[in-house]
């Protein structure tokens, strides 16, 4: 416990220096709010205890109307890290029941989780016939639970904290509630679902609604992880901030335990946001797949 | 007034009332839960588990009109 709340405070502290060093080094006059974004933002640069790594700037590449810059940046980095991870935990893990069917330490740990998953949030939303999505599910966890939190750790970057990520991941669980939904029921079923069984004089206005309410679902995940991932960084870093905008350090102990009591939220808030994101895409998938359960009944 | 000032009031207005809207909501939350776990103890976990979901759900909410907010404070 008490060591938690040490490393913690280092953590704080680390990046009260960052952010110390990058504002000396510019302007020492005038705080500007802006800095503080670069430090939640993408960025070519990959910050080292001591020194700092620049990314290569690929030339944009043309695809007939599209500029496409796929020069790789921090978020870029840290997303094919946490799945890099990913790989090795999974591989870990998995080899791990070769020996025994109890496993003991972290891969317990890992069964825990996964038994949590499938038993509260696969199995009560989406039925017997979800056991074909836990995978998919399982993944979706385990990678925005591990990318909240390095952005955590000093020196890691969020990447769920760029909305071109969570859009990403969004779309993707978009697509997999579609075809959870067109594999359970049928395209014919799928279809007559968009109409909201009406009668076919409102089609015309009932199907356009339908369709949009297709799209809100995974852009309120996508807006819901992102915001709450790059909110809890930029009070971190106001409330640091605040440091610099008094030009005392007299501020400094109110401002750091207000922000060692955000961090430790923050870490609640990693966990939560993981566990929400997939619950939310159990329950629209359970959609779906229950639709083909209303017409005859199954006994539970 | 120009734009610029305008944007900015707007925003430190419109974060007022987003922060009013979603603590009264999940303030109701909290009552509830307190209540339910007062009256029936042995569901204390159960219950303390959907508020949290719950909770999180209405805080989605609340980002969302964050993010218009600073959209706007950015401008």
């Amino acid at each position: 416990m008490h060591d938690t709340l040490h490393r913690v405070v280092v953590a704080v502290v680390d990046s009260a220096k960052q952010v110390a060093s990058s504002e000396a080094s510019e302007h020492g006059e005038q705080f500007n709010f802006q800095h503080l974004l670069d430090h939640v933002k993408d960025s070519h640069t990959i910050e080292l205890p001591g020194f700092h790594i620049e990314l290569p700037q690929l030339p944009p590449v043309h695809l007939g109307g599209f500029i496409l810059d796929l020069s790789p940046t921090k978020h870029v980095l840290f997303l094919l890290l946490c799945a890099l991870l990913l790989i090795i935990g999974a591989i870990f893990t998995a080899r791990a029941y070769r020996k025994t069917i109890v496993p003991h330490g972290f891969v317990n740990l890992i069964e825990m989780l996964v038994v949590f998953i499938r038993d509260e949030i696969v199995i009560p939303n989406m039925g017997s016939g979800g056991i074909k999505y836990i995978p998919y599910l399982l993944t979706t966890f385990f990678y925005i639970f591990l990318m909240n939190l390095i952005g955590l750790v000093p020196y890691g970057a969020t990447a769920t904290s760029n909305i071109m990520v969570t859009a990403g991941l969004a779309t993707v669980a978009f697509f997999m509630i579609q075809i959870s939904a067109i594999r359970a029921q049928g395209l014919k079923n799928y279809l007559m679902h968009l109409t909201g069984g009406v009668h076919w004089g409102l089609w015309a206005i009932m199907i356009p609604i339908e369709i949009l309410g297709l799209f809100t679902k995974p852009f309120a995940l996508c807006i819901r992880l992102f915001a709450n991932m790059s909110a809890g960084h930029i009070v971190i870093l106001s409330l640091l901030g605040l440091i610099f905008m008094f030009h005392s350090f007299s501020v400094a102990p109110a401002s750091v335990a207000f922000a060692l009591f955000i961090n430790m939220l923050e870490l609640f808030v990693a966990v939560l946001q993981a566990y929400i994101f997939t619950l939310l895409t159990a329950v629209f998938m359970g959609f779906g797949i229950q639709a083909t359960h209303e017409s005859h009944e199954e006994n539970h | 007034m120009d734009a610029k000032a305008i944007a900015y009031l707007a925003a430190g207005f419109g974060s007022a009332l987003i922060i009013l809207g979603a603590s009264y909501g999940i303030g109701k939350l909290a009552a509830a839960t307190m209540e339910a776990s007062g009256r029936q103890p042995e569901v204390a976990p159960q219950v303390r588990f959907t508020m949290i979901i719950s909770a999180a759900l209405i805080e989605g909410v609340t980002f969302f009109a964050l993010v218009i907010c600073m959209t706007l404070a950015s401008k």
